[in-house]
């Protein structure tokens, strides 16, 4: 890793936050199937089916939520390349190193024998990293499919209807809010620094920097939490939290959410061993 | 660190899920009481913190780079409860929004980073750092244990989460329907990424940034430390603030006899004249897979073993006629040594502090 490196590795780690906020913010008022659903309905569904893709024991049914997933996809505009690259490509690098030994390593029955190297690959262990590898792709795809598809301060609301408490609602919205603030706040810190650089750093020195960045955002933390609650309290803010519930379920969302529910528990029956 | 949907079992899940809701429940409340509305604020923004500083790349000595999670700063500035909530939220986001770690695996990873990092981090930090000084070395110290520790914990919780399902979970066929390793694999593969780069990471940003905020923000180490002076006071640093490590040190010395209950010699720490009893050589056969000892004491163990006579020989000084006080007295003898070592280190560079 070159003296510059560790700079470059967390600015382009900014960049890639930061573009994945916007494309999403973009897709989700596109005019889709799932953009026109309730978030509500979106996110049961979306939870059902990625329980049922954790749930089964039949790579079939696994493929059949995966192919729903994209078909899903197709019907709300999100284009393929997105998930390729968004999704797919990082689960299946990540996954498949961790899938790729099981291949091998799993007693069964012989499948094949590697030409050179004479590693057996059994039958056993293709299904085992078959599993893995579906069950991740499959879940990672919906899971996306969600928030590409529903702006983010919807998918906090919706989250009620899980009973998730209110303040806690409130908590991820603003988090969500100051992960913005703080990643472009950070990587201008980064790339002054990477301008004001010149010639090597050694490995201490770098450590320094990066540690002097991160001491300095923790300081804006405490500082920004100290005005926004000021700023808070000059709007009335005494402690209570409300969240306005602009959703309204019509006929469609209804038969879309009993549509998607029983896809899930279809996919739980036909899963069992 | 961050488990995906599709490793663990809907079971596990589910146990785990169940597992951390106590912790996010009384960490609420306890918050909620404590702050009141200054919650919101200081959870979101924090939160906010501990996510950005996940993408930080660390530098790390080697040459090569790591994540950190950010648990144990967050414990050392906010507490454990508030550190179970602000990285818990934030691994939420990184799951929901950026595909992070697994939405059905959100209570596993929660438990393992969240919750036991969040309290290991606080035990170990408080337990070290005891009553020094805001501004003292140890607690940057402290800090990077608790960082490193914590973490590997983290690690090795989910290592064990990933290592039972292929015990529990397999198809008609066998095959293993989740993490198909088992704990013998799972556990040295996680634990090498871990002990050797993502510990050191958040050591290092640990023990850096508590060290950073000694200089620029005292104030903000005083959550964890209320009672600590503010300055190096020879009361704050000296002997009373390690009082409960030589507590602890007394008991372990006090129960060193127990060694003898072990029969025979440590595998492997053998003496030449073992080689030559009937009865040794019966007990190494029996303890390696009945492979007989060489018939002969081999050269380089006779050669080097004569380079030096411990003086307690067998933890047992000759002139002593007790075993279990022989043992007693090593101990004694050992630790006062270290802790001779460790006074001898404090005074040369406390007067290079004073000095320079």
């Amino acid at each position: 890793m070159g003296s510059h490196g560790f700079l470059e590795g967390s600015i382009q780690g900014f960049l890639r936050a930061l573009e994945h906020a916007l494309e999403s913010e973009e897709l989700a008022r596109r005019n889709g199937l799932l953009q026109s659903l309730d978030p509500r309905v979106k996110l049961i569904g979306t939870l059902g089916l990625v329980l049922a893709a954790t749930t089964s024991r039949r790579l079939a049914v696994i493929a059949a939520l995966f192919a729903l997933a994209c078909l899903l996809a197709a019907c709300s505009r999100v284009p393929l390349r997105t998930l390729m690259f968004r999704t797919w490509a990082g689960a299946l690098t990540f996954t498949g190193v961790i899938a790729l030994p099981a291949v091998f390593l799993t007693p069964g029955p012989l499948f094949w024998r590697l030409p050179l190297l004479g590693f057996p690959v059994t039958l056993t262990g293709l299904r085992t990293a078959a599993y893995l590898v579906s069950r991740v792709e499959t879940a990672a795809t919906l899971s996306m499919l969600l928030v590409l598809c529903t702006p983010w301060s919807h998918v906090l609301k919706a989250l009620r209807v899980l009973r998730v408490p209110v303040v806690l609602v409130v908590i991820l919205g603003m988090t969500y809010r100051y992960i913005l603030l703080m990643i472009a706040a950070a990587r201008e810190m980064f790339e002054s620094r990477r301008s004001r650089t010149v010639g090597r750093l050694d490995a201490g020195q770098r450590r320094r920097m990066a540690v002097s960045a991160a001491g300095v955002l923790l300081s804006r933390t405490m500082q920004l939490s100290g005005d926004v609650y000021l700023a808070m309290q000059a709007r009335g803010f005494r402690g209570d939290v409300y969240v306005l519930d602009e959703f309204r379920m019509d006929g469609r969302n209804w038969v879309w959410l009993a549509l998607l529910i029983a896809l899930g528990g279809a996919a739980v029956w036909a899963g069992r061993s | 660190m961050h488990i995906p949907d599709g490793y663990l079992s809907p079971s596990t899940c589910a146990a785990l899920y169940a597992a951390s809701a106590p912790f996010w429940y009384v960490s609420l409340r306890r918050l909620q009481r404590a702050l009141r509305s200054r919650l919101i604020p200081l959870l979101s923004v924090f939160a906010a913190f501990s996510f950005v500083v996940m993408m930080f790349n660390m530098p790390l000595p080697g040459g090569t780079t790591g994540h950190a999670v950010g648990v144990s700063i967050a414990s050392i500035v906010l507490g454990p409860w508030a550190s179970i909530l602000a990285i818990s939220i934030a691994l939420l986001i990184q799951a929901v929004f950026f595909g992070d770690g697994g939405i059905t695996a959100l209570g596993a990873n929660c438990f393992n980073m969240a919750v036991a990092g969040s309290l290991a981090a606080y035990a170990i930090y408080r337990v070290i750092s005891g009553n020094c000084s805001i501004g003292s070395r140890r607690r940057v110290v402290a800090a990077g244990l608790a960082g490193y520790l914590s973490i590997n914990l983290s690690a090795l919780l989910a290592a064990v989460e990933f290592g039972i399902q292929p015990l529990f979970f397999r198809d008609a066929g066998g095959a293993p329907l989740y993490a198909p390793y088992p704990l013998k694999v799972a556990v040295p593969a996680m634990m090498l990424g871990h002990l050797t780069v993502a510990g050191v990471a958040e050591a290092v940003l640990a023990a850096g940034l508590v060290a950073w905020l000694q200089r620029s923000h005292p104030s903000l180490l005083r959550a964890t430390a209320p009672n600590a002076p503010e300055t190096n006071g020879a009361a704050a640093d000296g002997w009373p603030a390690i009082r409960p490590l030589l507590v602890g040190l007394s008991i372990l010395l006090l129960v060193t006899p127990l060694g003898i209950l072990a029969v025979g010699s440590a595998w492997g720490e053998w003496s030449p004249r073992d080689f030559a009893d009937p009865a040794v050589r019966r007990q190494i056969a029996a303890v390696s897979l009945h492979q007989q000892p060489p018939s002969i004491v081999p050269a380089g163990l006779q050669r080097l073993s004569a380079v030096w006579t411990a003086p307690f020989p067998a933890y047992a000084p000759p002139f002593l006629r007790s075993a279990s006080f022989g043992y007693l007295l090593s101990a004694t003898f050992g630790a006062g040594l270290i802790l001779l070592v460790a006074v001898g280190a404090d005074r040369v560079f406390s007067g290079r502090r004073g000095s320079g």
